[in-house]
């Protein structure tokens, strides 16, 4: 039997990638090992080697095809004894771009896993790598935006590295430092381009020591540069928390406002995909909690330039977290000059009058579904995305809950002192005469992130719980 | 209590030379009498202060935890005669030395030592943290080790800027074996860093003498596995400890990267005010009073050489114990922070 050769996942968030080369022509022997073609993902290029031996008979995807996807078969190997003629399986069709369901977060990434291709080989600009980009996701216009702004449909990915790269331009003092984030153009590819840009100087790569590479940060920040410290992901941040909160949270409080740390913390925070407990943590409840801290959670890729842009020149520590399944997610984001947007401000994603859900980061996903299925049921959510969790924009989570009188919050983190839990606290004491419900708080469960896919699915939130949750705040 | 400029050192050996090895050798600094007078003083002023400070916490003045830098006064005094104008100071919990020596004011530490809006931190920091900007000092850090790694980002921002500073962080026995230390040492010695880790082995972290919690007791090695020299210094003389700044500050600005200066000194009082230093003898301590202590060495000379009389000594301790009566009455008398206080200086 002719063996398939499929289309191979080569990280944990990929659904497709870009076919960029063969390198093995139809008729080639191939023995396991060899490489037979190179492909490109959102965050990398890397080379796909032989498992089987044989002749390759047929190449079924052409070279440059954009959008495959994982598992679909690219070529055929043929065995000792078999001819190309064998080979009954029509040339499939180009694939069509994959459908983004945010709701399933299919994959995430490690950049560990695979054999990258050397960095000097990547292109210096994502001009010159259009990295495939899940279709755009529609936003309610932010008032912050001026009527009429021309958009442009960008990446969270790419706008994370926008924003880094105009206040780098803006700012000498303003630096970037992390693993990976140079040579290898960063561990998810947001830092990609910067070096080529701006040089080792700025964009400078930390051996993996988080503890120490945090508290160099902090040292500069104390004698006056702007860090931008990316960590591959927060999870690791747990080796740095000291310094984070000890160092560079408190310092300008203890010196009596003489001296504190203007800087960014930053990287993807959450579960991604099907790394298990290590590696699949939501911090936002943990920072918020700090006096001195700034927390911010974009969800929208306007969100995350506009708020990074603003975090890079705040005087005071951001935590700016992330999340890597919306890297590769594509909004519209306003084509200006010098687009900043304030931190501590939510954003009304969407009107309505029937109830209110808020939520942030990655549980926009599921909040968004759930005001759409709400809404063919005729239920009018309005929806919050808070957008930053410490300072919290309470006044407009309460003018909200004075309109609808009911309040279900959404987040992926542990349930037990979520940020929900803060919300629903405050509201409480704020605003417990308009409530006519409960407040009600989705949140990941309260285990640790399983690594089985199916366990994993229980364990985070799920639309079907949203929809549930305000029916029940509406009494329906 | 500037750093001194004038510092012309003769006979000192060449920078590429270490200091030997044994505890009252090493490369020793010849001091002029200028020298000598300056850091008699700078020294005295710490232990009078540290004296005032005991007494202060003994009457309830000073609350929570307080850590007594008397025994170890030459370390920070000569290193500081080794520091140019802009060179960063970092250091932990046992800081009050430290901040003298850069020229902070008395009433200022004292101030912030009872808590009072006089102080350095409105009063908000306390003994472990202060910090002044204007003198370059960046704290005062309560948690061991932190220092090291933020004083290594002190000589990445002198690195990044171009400038010829230097950072110094200070750190003991006991936070030498944190392992962001060790993370420290990698990048500064991997970027060249201009830094000076200067490791003040005491003899105790805590209540746990070096034998007892390193496995390696030869501090000064500590960098070996990446290539940063390090030299063991007799920190109770301050000429040595003036001479290894010296060779210490141009390894650095030379682009050398960092380097680790291991202080051999002792603290004469416990580890805070709440600890007896059960853990030794009264005879070692003893010992090292009569037969090390930094400024009856400094004193000594000074006679010996016949550059100050018993009186002009006398006045000078005088002196010191005015400014020490001053900053003390100052921290008893200035109130306490507003209430306001209290949410200020969180965020800007």
């Amino acid at each position: 039997m002719p063996i398939d050769i499929l289309m191979p996942a080569l990280s944990p968030t990929m659904e497709e990638g870009t076919l960029s080369k063969w390198l093995k022509k139809e008729g080639d022997q191939v023995t396991s090992g060899d490489v037979i073609a190179e492909i490109e993902t959102d965050k990398a290029t890397m080379e796909v080697e032989a498992v089987d031996e044989g002749v390759i008979g047929k190449l079924l995807i052409d070279a440059g095809t954009e959008n495959v996807k994982v598992n679909t078969p690219i070529a055929v190997l043929l065995q000792e004894g078999e001819s190309a003629d064998s080979i009954s399986a029509e040339k499939p069709a180009q694939p069509e771009a994959a459908k983004a369901d945010a709701d399933t977060p299919a994959a995430t990434s490690d950049a560990a896993g695979g054999k990258a291709r050397e960095a000097k080989d990547e292109p210096a600009s994502s001009a010159d790598n259009k990295v495939p980009a899940q279709p755009k996701i529609d936003v309610a216009a932010d008032p912050d935006i001026p009527e009429g702004t021309e958009m442009v449909s960008t990446t969270v990915r790419e706008a994370l590295r926008d924003a880094m790269a105009e206040e780098m331009r803006r700012d000498e003092t303003v630096f970037v430092m992390g693993e990976e984030v140079a040579e290898y153009q960063g561990a998810y590819k947001v830092t990609q381009g910067l070096l080529q840009e701006f040089g080792a100087r700025r964009v400078v790569d930390t051996p993996i020591t988080e503890h120490g590479f945090a508290g160099v940060g902090v040292g500069a920040a104390m004698a006056g540069l702007r860090p931008i410290v990316e960590f591959m992901t927060f999870n690791f941040a747990m080796q740095a928390i000291d310094q984070i909160i000890n160092s560079a949270a408190k310092t300008l409080y203890m010196s009596g406002g003489q001296m504190g740390a203007p800087m960014v913390f930053r990287g993807p925070n959450g579960a991604a995909a099907r790394v298990a407990a290590q590696h699949s943590q939501d911090y936002a409840a943990w920072y918020s909690s700090i006096p001195g801290l700034k927390v911010v959670m974009p969800y929208t890729a306007a969100d995350a330039k506009g708020l990074l842009k603003a975090a890079i020149r705040d005087p005071n520590p951001v935590i700016f977290l992330e999340n890597e399944i919306l890297y590769g997610q594509s909004f519209d984001v306003p084509k200006l000059d010098d687009f900043v947007l304030p931190i501590g401000k939510a954003r009304i994603h969407k009107q309505g009058k029937d109830a209110t859900i808020v939520s942030f980061g990655i549980g926009m996903t599921y909040a968004t579904k759930a005001v759409a299925e709400l809404e063919k049921e005729g239920i009018d959510v309005e929806l919050i995305d808070l957008r930053t969790i410490r300072p919290m924009d309470l006044p407009t989570v309460i003018e909200s809950v004075k309109k609808t009188g009911r309040l279900v919050t959404v987040e992926e983190g542990y349930p037990q002192n979520s940020v929900g839990t803060e919300i629903a606290t405050r509201v409480m004491q704020q605003a417990f005469d308009y409530l006519d419900a409960p407040i009600l708080t989705i949140a990941g469960k309260d285990v640790p992130m399983p690594y089985a896919a199916n366990l994993e699915k229980l364990a985070l939130p799920n639309v079907g719980e949203v929809v549930q949750a305000v029916k029940t705040v509406c009494y329906k | 209590m500037a750093p001194s400029k004038t510092a012309s050192v003769s006979g000192r050996k060449s920078a590429a030379k270490p200091a030997k090895k044994d505890f009252n050798g090493g490369t020793i600094a010849e001091f002029d009498k200028q020298q000598e007078l300056q850091a008699y003083r700078d020294m005295l002023l710490i232990r009078r202060f540290e004296e005032k400070a005991g007494q202060l916490y003994g009457m309830g003045f000073i609350g929570g935890f307080c850590h007594l830098y008397i025994g170890q006064e030459a370390v920070v005094v000569g290193m500081q005669m080794s520091l140019k104008e802009g060179d960063q100071v970092i250091t932990g919990y046992r800081d009050h030395g430290h901040m003298l020596a850069t020229g902070m004011s008395a009433r200022g530490v004292m101030a912030e030592l009872t808590g009072r809006r006089g102080g350095y931190s409105k009063g908000k920091g306390g003994s472990m943290h202060m910090f002044s900007k204007e003198k370059q000092f960046y704290g005062g850090h309560g948690i061991v080790g932190a220092q090291v790694s933020l004083g290594t980002g002190l000589a990445f921002a002198n690195k990044y800027r171009g400038n010829d500073s230097i950072s110094t962080a200070y750190f003991g026995d006991g936070a030498a074996n944190q392992g962001q230390v060790y993370e420290s040492f990698n990048m500064a010695q991997l970027w060249k860093l201009p830094i000076v880790y200067v490791i003040e082995n005491n003899r105790y972290a805590m209540g746990t003498s070096v034998s007892r919690a390193s496995a390696q007791t030869d501090f000064s090695q500590r960098g070996a596995s990446f290539g940063i020299p390090g030299f063991q210094v007799d920190g109770m003389d301050v000429r040595a400890v003036k001479a290894a700044g010296d060779e210490a500050a141009e390894h650095c600005r030379s682009g050398k990267g960092p380097i680790i200066l291991e202080m051999l000194t002792y603290r004469y009082r416990g580890h805070s005010m709440s600890d007896p230093a059960k853990y030794r003898s009264k005879d070692e301590v003893q010992k090292m009073r009569s037969e090390h202590d930094p400024i009856e060495q400094v004193k000594n000379r000074l006679l010996e050489k016949h550059w100050a009389t018993e009186e002009e000594l006398k006045a000078i301790d005088k002196d010191v114990r005015d400014v020490v009566s001053d900053s003390a009455d100052f921290a008893q008398s200035d109130p306490e922070p507003d209430t306001s206080e209290l949410y200020t200086d969180i965020l800007l």
